[in-house]
């Protein structure tokens, strides 16, 4: 259950800043210079996370070329910590 | 447009209206067996003088008035100022004010700075572009298909070759001038806009109908101690105010890169040309300015030093460490088309061996034989390459044109071994595609592509293959560093493209077309 808006990541290059928020329903928005090519890759693992823990919310990414490895973390980080105190570790 | 698909299966225009019929792309020397015609030979076209004809005027109007200039002509500038180059916008503001239409703009290349083309492109002052690249709102504007006839992009010896050919037809050349006579001789090695070489204006020179000699900087006759471009070639001589900026024209000197994957990649790179046995005495080589590549040549000098070997040429673009290399012996001559920095450019008149050569001398695979079929070894940088070794160096991940080919698939070809240095991904973005956007250079003639990973050498290369394997090398299979890289960054979608909109041919340097660049959507 996401219960508070909360971020992970950075605006730094090579890494990405993540915002998950609260909200009825899922939806992801996605920007940054790799959007011509990653946009697909980047929903597919920001939905993925969002369904292993039933949670819906809103979630932003802002992509400054981060690789897979990092943007999966960050996403996972930032959906960690909007679930508050009593969330599940992902 | 109808279009067909050359052995790289890339589909490209059997015509472009406007512009001409195109052969598709066979192979890197398929022109040996092709039937070719020279152009029919004419003598030169006359332009009786009476003595001491007076050729300076600083009227900028009256200098095109006189050259003949017609709209739907052509015109040339070469790009020797770089980034403080103030010729192609102080000439089209005037042609532009004087009601030109429809210019056929056939620069040597573009600088990065000249932005206001693309407003030159939208005026309709110029509807036809050829040209080694295309950046910044220049590139945008092409990719979104504000030009309707597709640009046509050229290596510099395959626009020596066009040009030579008769593919391009200079009407007028406009030839920045950094110090000049008032008879036209004209030099880039003096005068507060130095450059350096003027390698690309040299053949200009001799081809255009009208040759228009800008410059800020008239010396007393006869220009010496040395003369890059003769006056019997020269027209007019433009008198303007400044032909450029010089702290944008001589840079300071191009250091090597501190960056440690750029270092990693650099020594895998010297490793290779080590096993390659071509570092030996008498060999030649060349380097661009940018990232891992100069740093290689760090390598390949403490190397020559080491081992007491004295190579016998550089050639290219001239960056300040190779001048030092030359200046501390470690070559014989260097052979400069284009100097990059401020530190090259007064060294030709200091260096007897520093050799100011021009573009059809240093690239041009028709005329009698050119430098770059003389090398040995080539680093050269890549924007993708493919697992069939085609190189990009022109479209960004995005499918828009961003880059420049330059020498590239000149010295690819010519050279016995060239080598590719990029990092493995960049900005998140693997450098290894399944497909280039824009092939620019022929996989054919790639020995290897070399990354901060390892070394992928051309599998068309057995002899490549066996020396690295004997040296040790880190060597592994394009498609397996490919893999390897994907599982750390995710793999790419393709850019979203409207293929049934070209905006540029990339042409290779023989005149058959490699590859075509779409509308981005």
């Amino acid at each position: 259950m996401i219960i508070k808006k909360a971020q992970a990541g950075s605006l730094e290059s090579s890494d990405c800043l993540v915002t998950v928020e609260p909200a009825d329903a899922y939806s992801m928005s996605y920007s940054g210079q790799n959007e011509a090519i990653f946009k697909r890759r980047t929903e597919r693992i920001a939905l993925e996370v969002a369904e292993r823990l039933s949670a819906s919310a809103r979630v932003s990414i802002q992509d400054q070329g981060a690789i897979e490895v990092t943007l999966r973390a960050r996403i996972e980080t930032a959906f960690e910590r909007a679930m508050g105190d009593g969330g599940v570790r992902v | 447009m109808k279009m067909i698909k050359n052995s790289l299966a890339r589909l490209v225009p059997e015509e472009i209206p406007g512009v001409g019929k195109f052969e598709p792309y066979v192979s890197p020397f398929a022109y040996l067996d092709r039937k070719l015609t020279s152009p029919a030979i004419k003598s030169r076209p006359i332009h009786p003088q009476a003595p001491r004809h007076d050729k300076v005027t600083s009227d900028i109007k009256r200098a095109i008035e006189r050259s003949g200039l017609e709209s739907g002509m052509t015109i040339s500038f070469h790009h020797h100022l770089r980034g403080g180059d103030a010729v192609i916008p102080l000439i089209l503001r005037a042609l532009s004010d004087m009601g030109f239409k429809n210019l056929t703009l056939a620069p040597s290349s573009l600088p990065d700075s000249h932005d206001f083309v693309a407003d030159y492109i939208r005026s309709g002052l110029v509807t036809r572009l050829f040209s080694s690249g295309a950046r910044g709102e220049v590139g945008r504007a092409i990719s979104n298909g504000e030009i309707e006839i597709p640009v046509v992009l050229r290596s510099h010896g395959g626009r020596a070759r066009a040009i030579e050919q008769g593919d391009i037809a200079i009407d007028v050349a406009f030839l920045g001038a950094p110090a000049c006579d008032k008879y036209g001789n004209m030099t880039g090695s003096a005068g507060r806009a130095a450059c350096g070489s003027l390698g690309y204006a040299q053949l200009d020179a001799r081809y255009a109908r009208h040759v228009i000699a800008v410059t800020d900087n008239i010396m007393d006759y006869p220009l010496r101690p040395r003369i890059s471009i003769p006056q019997y070639l020269v027209d007019q001589v433009l008198l303007v105010d400044s032909i450029g900026e010089a702290s944008k024209i001589a840079t300071g000197a191009v250091k090597i890169s501190r960056n440690p994957v750029d270092l990693k990649t650099a020594r895998n790179a010297f490793d290779l040309l080590k096993a390659s046995g071509l570092m030996t005495n008498g060999c030649s080589f060349q380097v661009g300015a940018g990232g891992a590549s100069l740093a290689v040549a760090a390598f390949v000098k403490d190397y020559m030093k080491e081992n007491k070997i004295k190579g016998s040429f550089g050639l290219g673009g001239m960056s300040g460490y190779m001048i030092e290399m030359l200046e501390e012996g470690y070559f014989e001559a260097m052979l400069d088309v284009q100097s990059f920095d401020k530190s090259v450019t007064d060294s030709m008149t200091r260096n007897p061996n520093h050799i100011e050569i021009d573009v059809s001398c240093y690239a041009n695979p028709f005329n009698k034989g050119c430098a770059a079929h003389n090398l040995d070894m080539v680093i050269l940088a890549a924007l993708e390459i493919d697992t069939d070794f085609n190189v990009n160096v022109q479209t960004g991940h995005d499918g828009v044109l961003r880059g420049a080919i330059g020498g590239h698939p000149d010295t690819a070809a010519g050279a016995k071994c060239a080598v590719i240095v990029a990092p493995s991904f960049r900005g998140g973005v693997p450098t290894i595609k399944e497909r280039v956007t824009t092939v620019c250079t022929p996989g054919e003639t790639i020995g290897a592509f070399v990354t901060e990973r390892g070394v992928c050498i051309n599998p068309r290369r057995e002899d490549l293959i066996r020396r690295a394997r004997d040296a040790k090398l880190p060597v592994k299979d394009i498609r397996e560093l490919k893999a390897e890289i994907e599982a750390l960054t995710g793999v790419p979608d393709k850019p979203m493209a409207d293929e049934s909109r070209v905006v540029a041919v990339v042409e290779n340097r023989d005149g058959t077309l490699l590859d075509s660049v779409y509308k981005v959507v």
